[in-house]
């Protein structure tokens, strides 16, 4: 089984490489984009049956600093 | 005072500590490696260097934080044994949970690399009682990921309850409130951006970083 665990930084949170991103984003021409925010995606391979509250302490506990970032769980 | 050094993959100021130990205490610190499950007996002092460990992967500090040593780490730490964390030790201490807050990449974007003066804000702890409160010190710093952050009640709380140790006394990396070093509220654990190790006798500029060593020995015994 397949999860995607998507860690972003909380609003608020400094994320200066989501700025580097925006500022290059500006020099390509895209003028539109009025923010960019930078996060991480993990892709997980996981035993079938692996439930919810295993997902969320993996999250917790490791991929995510709960101080600075929040974590969204998709089931493939 | 019997004193150890954490070793990770990664960690490249390790020898730095333990020289400053070394010259301080008269006696070589024990390198523990990672791996260890247990820390040497008899230590009166724990201390987490600087450097990369485990590339700075995942997060600064994160993946040290989880590994087999710095479990015995935490719970020594919870006992009361003295733990220092110096720039990635002070990442790895807030990852395990020693310390509040976390340290995020610097608002400058830049790898800052010099010496910088510290405010002594808390000169009753052993790591700083050698020093005046209120004291300027000059001490190294070089990081990307020194800016300190924690929410607005954990800093009104570290504020009010004394636990900042040092200050930068200009801004450095974004850091809230300028916090360049902490103290847990036990005040047995202290997490700093800053090199002290590199700032103990005169070949290195100065020996401003010598006193938190010397404290330390005095408090120790």
């Amino acid at each position: 089984m397949r999860l995607r665990i998507v860690v972003t930084l909380k609003p608020g949170v400094l994320d200066p490489q989501g700025r580097a991103i925006h500022h290059a984003l500006g020099s390509l021409g895209f003028d539109g984009v009025t923010d960019v925010r930078a996060g991480k995606l993990f892709e997980l391979e996981v035993a079938d049956g692996t439930d919810d509250a295993t997902v969320d302490r993996m999250c917790r506990e490791l991929l995510a600093n709960t101080v600075i970032e929040n974590y969204r769980i998709e089931r493939a | 005072m019997k004193t150890a050094v954490i070793v990770f993959p990664g960690s490249n100021c390790d020898r730095d500590l333990a020289v400053a130990l070394e010259q301080v205490t008269g006696t070589r610190p024990q390198m523990v490696w990672h791996a260890e499950t247990s820390l040497p007996d008899g230590v009166g002092l724990v201390a987490v260097p600087g450097g990369f460990s485990y590339g700075d992967y995942l997060r600064s500090g994160a993946i040290a934080a989880r590994s087999p040593v710095m479990r015995a780490v935490v719970d020594a730490a919870e006992k009361g044994l003295p733990v220092l964390g110096v720039c990635n030790g002070f990442q790895v201490l807030t990852e395990a949970g020693l310390l509040p807050g976390a340290l995020i990449r610097n608002a400058g974007l830049n790898f800052v690399c010099r010496d910088v003066p510290l405010t002594v804000e808390n000169a009753q702890s052993a790591f700083t009682s050698r020093y005046r409160i209120g004291e300027t010190i000059m001490v190294p710093v070089a990081h990307h990921d020194g800016n300190y952050v924690a929410d607005a009640e954990t800093l009104a709380r570290l504020e009010g309850e004394g636990r900042v140790a040092f200050r930068y006394a200009a801004p450095v990396n974004g850091s809230a409130n300028d916090i360049a070093g902490l103290l847990n509220d036990a005040g047995n654990v202290l997490g700093m951006m800053p090199h002290p190790e590199r700032r103990i006798e005169s070949a290195h500029g100065g020996d401003d970083g010598r006193r938190l060593f010397e404290g330390l020995l005095e408090a120790v015994g």
